[in-house]
């Protein structure tokens, strides 16, 4: 037994060096290597500082500005340290409550508009930083945009257009904008 | 369900069943007794490991001495993981700085990952430092699904050996998954992972200012006990770092699912994009959809191989259809408001919440569908608000004893059982002695696999059953009535079944459910080992009964149908009572 056990331990020693230490070092040196910006966050930059990642959403409330999706984090929303969904039940009140709530605050911002609101932008990511929205959800929110920022509604269709990406190889995922990289697009847009 | 719906599904099973034949027949012969092409190749790392280690190879090991080894391999890496988490505050590479673990859910997580479960009660980026995460919890995703292929190569050789003694070499075959298998799968998975954007890094995390500042507020209670509101600003994001990919990738391939992040594969740095996704989705069944066709060349029969596959698909594709259409038709108790819920060019509709815009649904429920059969228990989508049928899917493929696909190695040889199990049936029909493979299935076969194809289910319900009846155990649940019974339904199942996946809303780091769900995960894992195993060495002693007029083939769609529904009425029988309170109740109250 006690040979079994010295057995099993060097077994677990050496087992350990190579998967959980060579294995790890080979792929972030080849990682670093060969995907630099992807292996260390995806960060945008800007004036050569890293304002945010393209991969991670951010808080958006400000109607001026394109919102993302519902984030259920804490004790903020989009908190990048602690990703969460909000793991309530489609029958649970309060799901029906947030939606409500979301749709009551786009509409204060935008009385005008009547239409029905996109799903994604009434209900919470898995991850509570979901970085993007459907092109319906961008689309729901142009007219506002361009009237708060006092910009030709065509001049900010034509913004979210450049920042819709379609499916992955043309078969894989959902067409989908960024929010973060459409509101940075924006704000450059009214800099210059 | 949208045309690109059923495009994006066909795609997916349309690659996965072509890498089977290629990958299985690669683990065919790695695995076998002569040495070959590929053996050859890594012979001298082998032999240095061997001999390092004292080991002889050439060991031919009876099951009960195979079973141990099993046990104190598993049983010393439970420990190893254990006093990592116990002592990372004092151990390098914790940029964080985050504390020791509790004891409970340090081996709650230590059998979790051990057991190839990988429940977590914990959020990664918040509790586990760089190091726990490499040396504890990605060595066991390898080790642990290393010892599931190595127990089910023992176990089909119980079937190929006439008159033997032996099973092979225990530490043989579970060097040979890790070497032969897994590591270069992983190496080539986690390097498409970071093109895509998964991070792979050692640096701390990353503080970036925010492009819209905003704030929150806090609720305090000063000494007095006087509560006060502050407005907290928000001006800054952190950002996680890590070595992401190379964990994920064998999270995946070993049907694994622990996550590095706290929400898994939802997690934009964990799965980035919708290849990512593909290619994660592909790795969680790709090793034991292959698997079949390894046993079909072992046993010398691709066709039985090709047949396990096609029960095993039978009963997939329809749950992930239903699943797919229930998510896809949205959520009832938002038709009332003035929400769009229509699938569209421009968006995915359906129920969104909990699910991510660049997957939309399609791409949560292939992936719930597929994790749950498969016992990786990976997300990239919150399970616990899904539809009540939408739901229902991942929980019954769970409660069907993982062997839809199941865990690499351990969903096979719970296949295996109730096959014997399916040829006992068709046996007691006709009156003969039931064979399986050219071995006369007996009493002692039979009371193993009926073991084995029990056992999960009597922790599922008894399990179930005290934790509603405890405080302790009511006090996890998150959403009211039925669905809250679902959440509890849901993680027993998850435990008992190795599968680690979870109706998240549940706060299951208690002690109470650290307790319960780690003796599920332990008891379920090895004592299926153990009757496997026993099963294997009697078949293995046994003399090669040629078939015969009266013997039951077991290649042809007679037995896929049997076996199919052996499967399901099991499943069925066992878990619908429970399933009527839970979910069935929940779907039918929201469609009223």
């Amino acid at each position: 037994m006690s040979k079994l056990v010295r057995q099993s331990l060097l077994m677990l020693v050496l087992l350990t060096v190579l998967t959980g230490v060579a294995y790890p070092l080979v792929v972030t040196g080849l990682a670093q290597a060969l995907f630099h910006r992807q292996a260390n966050g995806s960060l945008v930059v800007k004036d050569g500082k890293a304002v945010g990642s393209t991969l991670i959403g951010q808080q958006f409330s400000d109607p001026k500005y394109f919102w993302g999706r519902l984030s259920a984090t804490t004790p903020n929303p989009y908190n990048g340290g602690s990703s969460s969904g909000s793991n309530l039940g489609p029958t649970n009140p309060a799901l029906t409550e947030a939606a409500k709530q979301r749709i009551a605050a786009l509409r204060a911002v935008d009385p005008g508009n009547t239409a029905p609101v996109p799903v994604d932008l009434v209900t919470a990511s898995a991850s509570g930083l979901d970085p993007e929205i459907s092109p319906a959800a961008a689309q729901y929110q142009v007219a506002r945009v361009a009237r708060l920022r006092g910009l030709p509604v065509a001049r900010v269709a034509a913004l979210v257009a450049a920042h819709t990406r379609g499916r992955q190889l043309g078969v894989l995922g959902e067409p989908r904008v960024n929010v973060l990289q459409l509101n940075l697009a924006l704000d450059a847009l009214q800099k210059r | 369900m949208t045309s690109n719906d059923i495009l994006q599904l066909g795609l997916y099973l349309a690659v996965l069943l072509l890498l089977v034949k290629p990958l299985g027949g690669y683990m065919a012969r790695v695995f076998a007794d002569a040495p070959n092409r590929v053996t050859r190749f890594g012979a001298p790392v082998e032999r240095v490991l061997y001999r390092l280690c004292g080991i002889d190879p050439a060991e031919d090991m009876g099951w009960k001495r195979y079973a141990l080894v099993v046990l104190v391999f598993n049983v010393l890496g439970l420990l190893a993981v254990y006093a990592l988490q116990r002592l990372q505050p004092w151990l390098p590479l914790n940029p964080q700085h985050l504390g020791a673990v509790s004891p409970d859910s340090a081996m709650n997580t230590a059998i979790s990952f051990a057991t190839n479960t990988n429940w977590q009660g914990y959020g990664g980026e918040t509790t586990m430092s760089y190091l726990t995460q490499m040396l504890g919890l990605a060595v066991q995703n390898f080790v642990s699904a290393a010892t599931g292929i190595a127990v089910l190569v023992a176990v089909i050789r119980g079937f190929t050996r006439r008159s033997a003694q032996g099973l092979g070499n225990f530490w043989v075959d579970m060097v040979r998954s890790t070497l032969y298998v897994l590591l270069p799968l992983s190496l080539l998975l986690s390097l498409l992972l970071v093109s895509q954007g998964v991070v792979q890094n050692f640096k701390s995390y990353v503080d970036v200012p925010v492009l819209q500042p905003s704030s929150y507020a806090e609720t305090l209670k000063d000494a007095a006990g006087k509560v006060e509101t502050r407005e907290v600003p928000v001006t800054t994001q952190t950002l996680p770092m890590g070595p992401a990919a190379s964990q994920i990738a064998i999270k995946q391939l070993g049907t694994n699912g622990g996550g590095f992040f706290n929400v898994n594969s939802a997690h934009p740095y964990e799965n980035p994009t919708p290849l990512s996704n593909f290619a994660e989705l592909l790795a969680i069944l790709l090793i034991p959809a292959a698997l079949c066709y390894t046993f079909g060349r072992m046993v010398g029969d691709r066709r039985q191989g090709w047949a396990l596959l096609l029960v095993m698909l039978v009963i997939f594709v329809p749950l992930l259809l239903t699943c797919t259409a229930a998510e896809q038709a949205g959520n009832p108790a938002l038709h009332g408001l003035a929400v769009d819920q229509h699938a569209s060019a421009l968006q995915a509709g359906g129920n969104m919440e909990g699910k991510e815009t660049r997957f939309g649904i399609v791409n949560s429920t292939l992936w719930a569908t597929a994790t749950s059969a498969a016992s990786n228990g990976s997300v990239n989508a919150m399970h616990d608000s899904f539809t009540p049928l939408g739901g229902l899917v991942p929980m019954w493929l769970m409660q069907l004893g993982e062997v839809i696909f199941g865990g690499v190695g351990c969903g096979l040889y719970g296949m295996l059982a109730f096959a014997v199990v399916a040829v006992f049936i068709a046996g007691l029909m006709v009156g003969r002695t039931p064979e399986y493979l050219g071995k006369k299935i007996e009493a002692h076969e039979m009371k193993m696999a009926s073991l084995a194809v029990l056992v999960p289910c009597a922790l599922v319900v008894v399990g179930t059953a005290i934790a509603v009846m405890v405080p302790a155990g009511v006090a996890g649940v998150a959403n009211p009535g039925a669905h809250g019974f679902s959440e509890i339904l849901y993680a027993l199942s998850s435990a008992s079944n190795n599968n680690g996946s979870a109706f998240a809303g549940l706060s299951a780091n208690t002690p109470f459910w650290n307790a319960m769900l780690g003796a599920c995960m332990y008891f379920s894992r090895y004592l299926l080992v153990i009757a496997m195993l026993a099963m294997a060495g009697s078949l293995a002693a046994k003399r090669h009964v040629p078939a015969s007029a009266g013997t039951l083939p077991t290649h042809t769609p007679l037995f896929v149908t049997l076996l199919a529904c052996v499967v399901i009425v099991v499943g069925a029988l066992t878990f619908l009572p429970a399933l009527a309170l839970g979910p069935i109740a929940e779907y039918l109250m929201s469609a009223h």
